[in-house]
């Protein structure tokens, strides 16, 4: 039982960074329908540059989530502009399947001309103190990433609702067509809001990295998880994406635990199978209607 | 309208002859293994058509029945012993045909959901089949991977049984395809991808369409597996199972043209090629992926219906109602519709 | 005459919004039957529950005198209810031969023969021929303009042998000539045996074309019967000049 909770604790944080990587990708979704698979590769990128800010010049990655994100967010509204924006509506959905996976191939081929193939992990000195709480481990880095995604979700949600560019984007989200119409400008909109989901990816990068040993191949594992969890959370809802997470990190980490770690990863994917037998929208998804 | 045409079987010929005669002016090895991978991503590419280009419904994750192919290829000769020679070669009609009934349930479950919902779950498909790969260790040896036949075949033509297999499975896809879109069953999936909901509306059997052409691209994308692992002579789960041989597969089909029945082919005689050659002379496999990711993102911006469509569109523009019962290229840019 | 279509107390909400609200209405078998009432009314939403694309949360419909319990458009086409849309949806990746062909009822073996078959081909042309469409035969339905797209979409769900259309506003957005085409197509189709239910804004075809007329006003029926009686009783009026 003692390892149960310990597993669902770890789990449960596991999940808490899952759900900041994942809320970027419904957040792209929302505004403008696109499907970012490269959310990995840039994930994965944050990783690295944070690594390589604290390997050569001693930043701590936390500080480096900070200094990521406005470099972040011009590098999302650039790739959305010019990849992005030029797909044609009716099919932007899948076709940014694609494009986002070409872009991701591209990431993932530069990453491994710098970095090789060796795994990283950046290792700050605090990297291996764990805590005792009520009788279990919690190793201070991870509760530190959950704290941090805790953080970032919270003004993400807090710019959302109390904010006027956060009320564009609620407004784009429901109803893109009647959003412009009372003034929103939602290229802008779309624009911004990609740059703050590759902003959010490189935040996540910088947990992320200290959690996990990576290289450039690694984003596979990643959006193949993030994926299911935001078809699970059904699409578009970033309080699903949430629950689907913290569901899907603690499940894994008892599976784990009572199985094996190989087993465990299937185990997501089986779960998305068998969600959509029963619900094909997701836990908190809209049913999806053809056009009426 | 008639549906075999001049102009067509003239194309099925040259392509075949050309084919066939291929080995015979060209003896080089390193070259012949550069043919065998060119009419494999051909014959995929154009199994992958089937579904993703007929009926709109892109799947990303046909690498699990490439996967899927191999391993039964494998299995079937460690654990069943069927021998080698050419007995391999004769299993890869019936993994074939196994490959498609077995994916009947998945497609009923899949084909629920549509566009980028779809893509994302076959993706999982993709990911579940390489872990069960890894896992089902008393079966598939796990991480170890899998030995095949030692081929008995002289050194000297030692690659042409295989580009042969290749090949006769790549004719067979062109052969489903054209089958397919010159048929009702075409006109179905067309309909479908154009509107799926009005396909409803007129008693179109939109599951059943979408089923078959479902099952028929899982069944043809899965041969070149198994005829890829009787040449490779040993198979791992990363590399049987590979989310690059979906994305190989798509990249053609959408750069020769997606939704026509030669575009694919078109588009691995481009890109298999040019990717070898890098392979062979860079040696760093994170250029060609640099590679693909440029290619792609240029087809995409410059040239979003691919070449075959695009050509076309040149040719009639003189004449636009003389245009052959389409084989259904993408949208047209006039839409004219809805906002 | 028999009842075709019948609705029975069909609610349809859609957040905390009732757009159809225990809709009870009957279509007779022969009739030409308009569906009017101001915007919001619920028209457009009646025809999507009874024609299976979105599904009641209470309520029934029946067809032929039986009860359909889940409605799906494949099947209710198949039983011969067919409908076209405000907006014009054709297959713009297929010739308008093709559009035809797809509307017709195939047997199961028929998927690996050909696309157009001859014999489909000469019942669309038939078809084609009537609405005048027939130089466009072999054109990709893109490329046609707004009204001959509306006057394919008729032609097409024909195909299927129907007993009633569902009409969705079939005079909008197009020019007076085009409305004469229309109505003449509904009187020739009407004639040979086809009911229609037809949502119409324009006043003066419901009055030429159609009795009975039913009104509806916040998702139920308010008034039913002869043209010049609906468009004089007390209510309509307050229903369209608002409360």
């Amino acid at each position: 039982m003692h390892l149960i909770v310990q597993a669902a604790i770890l789990g449960l944080l596991t999940g808490g960074v899952y759900a900041l990587m994942a809320s970027g990708l419904t957040l792209a979704f929302g505004v403008m329908r696109v499907i970012n698979v490269a959310q990995g590769a840039m994930i994965v990128a944050g990783a690295y540059v944070s690594y390589t800010m604290f390997t050569q010049l001693q930043i701590d990655p936390f500080v480096s989530i900070v200094i990521m994100a406005p470099a972040a967010f011009v590098v999302g509204v650039a790739v959305q502009l010019v990849f992005l924006r030029p797909l044609r509506s009716d099919e932007r959905e899948e076709l940014s399947l694609l494009v986002t996976w070409a872009i991701a191939l591209g990431i993932e081929g530069i990453l491994g001309i710098f970095y090789q193939t060796t795994l990283r992990a950046t290792r700050p000195s605090y990297v291996n103190d764990s805590l005792t709480l009520f009788g279990y481990d919690v190793s201070v880095v991870r509760l530190a990433a959950f704290a941090a995604s805790c953080v970032i979700l919270v003004l993400l949600y807090l710019m959302l609702q109390h904010t006027r560019f956060g009320r564009a984007i609620r407004a784009t989200v429901q109803n893109p067509t009647a959003a412009s119409l009372l003034g929103v400008e939602s290229n802008r909109v779309a624009a911004y809001g990609f740059g703050i989901s590759v902003a959010t990816a490189t935040a996540a990068g910088a947990v992320f990295g200290m959690i996990t040993p990576f290289n450039a191949g690694s984003h596979y594992d990643l959006i193949s998880r993030l994926l299911t969890i935001i078809v699970l959370g059904g699409m578009g809802s970033l309080g699903g994406a949430v629950i689907a997470a913290l569901f899907m990190g603690m499940s894994e980490a008892i599976l784990a635990v009572e199985m094996s770690p190989t087993w465990a990863s299937l185990w997501f994917f089986v779960i998305l199978v068998l969600v959509l037998l029963i619900r094909p929208q997701g836990l908190l998804g809209t049913p999806e209607r053809g056009k009426l | 309208m008639k549906r075999v045409t001049p102009a067509g079987l003239a194309r099925g010929a040259a392509v075949t002859a050309a084919g066939l005669a291929f080995p015979l002016l060209v003896t080089a090895p390193y070259l012949m293994t550069i043919a065998i991978f060119t009419v494999m991503y051909a014959a995929l590419a154009t199994s992958w058509n089937l579904l993703g280009g007929f009926s709109g419904y892109l799947s990303l994750g046909h690498a699990a029945f490439f996967g899927v192919g191999a391993y039964a290829e494998a299995i079937v000769f460690t654990h069943i012993g069927i021998g080698g020679g050419y007995r391999p070669f004769a299993m890869v009609p019936l993994i074939g045909l196994g490959v498609a009934v077995a994916a009947i349930p998945i497609a009923i479950v899949f084909l629920r959901v549509r566009g980028a919902t779809f893509a994302i779950v076959t993706i999982s498909l993709l990911f579940i089949v390489q872990l069960l790969a890894f896992n089902l260790r008393s079966l598939t040896n796990g991480a170890q991977g899998m030995s095949m036949a030692i081929p008995p075949f002289p050194v000297a033509t030692y690659e042409r049984p295989f580009y042969y297999a290749m090949l006769a499975v790549f004719l067979g896809s062109v052969l489903c395809c054209w089958i397919v879109s010159t048929g009702k069953l075409g006109l179905m999936l067309f309909a479908i991808r154009d509107d799926e909901d009005r396909a409803h509306g007129l008693g179109i059997r939109v599951t059943a369409a979408k089923v078959i052409a479902f099952c028929v691209s899982a069944g043809l994308f899965a041969m070149p597996g198994a005829i890829w692992a009787y040449y490779e002579g040993f198979i791992y789960p990363q590399f049987a199972v590979d989310p690059l041989v979906t994305i190989g597969a798509v990249l053609m089909a959408f750069l020769g043209g997606r939704g026509t029945i030669w575009g694919p082919m078109l588009g691995a005689l481009i890109l298999v090629p040019a990717q070898q050659y890098l392979a062979y002379s860079q040696g760093a496999s994170q250029l060609y992926l640099i590679g693909y990711s440029a290619v792609f993102l240029v087809i995409m911006l410059l040239m979003p219906r691919g070449i075959i469509p695009s050509l076309r569109d040149l040719a009639v523009s003189h004449n636009p109602f003389d245009r052959p019962a389409g084989n259904g290229e993408s949208k047209p840019s006039t839409s004219g519709v809805s906002p | 005459m028999t009842a075709l279509l019948e609705s029975e107390s069909l609610t349809k909400r859609f957040g905390g919004i009732a757009a159809l609200d225990s809709c009870s209405i009957s279509v007779a078998e022969g009739n030409i039957t308009a569906l009017i009432g101001p915007n919001g009314s619920g028209k457009t939403t009646l025809f999507n529950l009874v024609t299976g694309y979105l599904p009641a949360d209470s309520g029934s419909i029946a067809f032929a005198g039986r009860s359909v319990r889940r409605p799906h458009p494949a099947s209710l086409y198949r039983m011969g209810l067919c409908r076209t849309f405000q907006q014009p949806r054709v297959f713009s990746n297929l010739t308008v031969i093709e559009n035809m062909a797809a509307a017709i009822l195939q047997p199961w073996g028929s998927l690996l023969r050909s696309r157009v078959r001859s014999s489909d081909r000469s019942r669309a042309l038939e078809v084609l021929d009537d609405f005048g469409l027939t130089r466009l035969a072999d054109a990709p339905a893109g490329t046609l303009s707004f009204g001959q797209r509306k006057l394919l979409e008729f032609a097409t769900v024909l195909m299927g042998r129907p007993r009633i259309i569902l009409l969705d506003e079939p005079t909008s957005g197009v020019n007076p000539v085009m409305i004469e085409i229309m109505e003449r197509h509904i009187r020739e189709l009407h004639q040979q045996g086809l009911a229609f239910l037809i949502v119409e804004h324009d006043m003066h075809v419901v009055m030429r074309l159609c009795d009975p007329v039913i009104v509806l006003d916040h998702g139920a029926k308010i008034a039913e019967g002869a043209p010049a009686a609906v468009q004089s009783d007390p209510t309509v009026l307050d229903a369209y000049l608002g409360a």
